[in-house]
């Protein structure tokens, strides 16, 4: 199969599910590994920081959240994108079903920044330029989900949420670049692609392998979700009631 | 292992409440997450099954997709 023709069939919602279901399983199941191996690893295993003592171990909560709260819009505006000029029908599934794990995870960013923020700063919240973009984000999640509601029919809320969805992308540079534009109190970014990291491998190390499990995580329960919403929306079709006739026989 | 017992380990240093509380919000999101899914995919199989059985029922085919 080449690359183009992978292209076309990923566009059919039919041809998605009938593939997906080992995709999914491999995804959640190297999600498990990687996230109980490097959570365990973080509580017990990393040494302390000199500075933080242990709670700097938030960092392997938090990173991987943060991580995922801006991949996750970036694969939002993606999907926009391709809603917007090539009207994939793939594309609009993945615009109603990815907004509430991407807002969770943001939550769960600012919810481990703050907990973290209060022994190392000094304070659960400051108004500076990471945290006040990263709440942008949580209301641009808002925005997203309030917008899908709001618009009755499904494929005009569609369009309207790829737009913001794209337009949105904008603040994922702004919350990258905060530490380095304006004065602030957050620590400047733990991985870059041009240096080597500033902490030691016994600190990093774990946390590229929550990163890795966080990756894996959204790979699971996207597909998850496209699964449950392809059934939902190809009710009536052939294969569908013939996979309801499959599954009833226990 | 970075601790000497249990108690130090749940101590973190006099930080055990911060650390804590991340991880158990992460862990429960984890679960949450988990159980939410398999809620909507039981829900979702539920219904479309008794739309099949309903079907079935009036002798009806296709046509009857809504």
């Amino acid at each position: 199969m080449t690359l183009k023709e992978f292209w076309h069939r990923l566009g059919s919602p039919k041809w998605f599910y009938q593939m997906s279901g080992p995709w999914q399983r491999a995804f959640a199941i190297l999600a498990v590994l990687l996230i109980v191996v490097g959570m365990a690893w973080g509580l017990a295993f990393a040494p302390p920081d000199y500075q933080q003592g242990n709670s700097f171990r938030i960092i392997y909560v938090h990173v991987p959240a943060a991580i995922l709260a801006q991949s996750v819009y970036v694969a939002l505006g993606a999907a926009g994108v391709l809603l917007l000029v090539w009207r994939m029908k793939m594309a609009q599934l993945v615009l109603e079903n990815l907004v509430g794990f991407g807002a969770w995870m943001t939550a769960l960013a600012l919810f481990s920044g703050a907990v973290w923020g209060k022994p190392t700063w000094g304070t659960w919240w400051v108004f500076d330029g990471r945290t006040t973009s990263t709440l942008v984000l949580l209301f641009l999640y808002f925005g997203l989900y309030a917008l899908r509601r709001a618009i009755p029919a499904r494929e005009a809320a569609g369009r309207a949420c790829a737009l913001l969805a794209v337009v949105g992308v904008i603040n994922i540079p702004v919350i990258k670049y905060s530490v380095e534009w304006w004065t602030t109190l957050h620590q400047g970014a733990t991985f870059k692609l041009t240096e080597a990291p500033a902490m030691p491998a016994s600190m990093w190390a774990p946390l590229l392998v929550n990163v890795l499990g966080a990756y894996c995580l959204f790979a699971a329960n996207l597909i998850a979700k496209l699964r449950t919403a392809i059934l939902r929306q190809e009710q009536g079709t052939a294969w569908v009631r013939e996979w309801a006739g499959r599954e009833a026989r226990p | 292992m970075m601790f000497d017992s249990w108690q130090a380990f749940f101590a973190m240093g006099g930080h055990g409440l911060y650390v804590w509380m991340a991880y158990s919000a992460a862990a429960a999101l984890l679960v949450a997450n988990l159980a939410g899914l398999r809620a909507e995919r039981r829900r979702t199989r539920r219904q479309l099954q008794g739309q099949l059985r309903s079907g079935a029922e009036e002798g009806s085919d296709a046509s009857e997709a809504p």
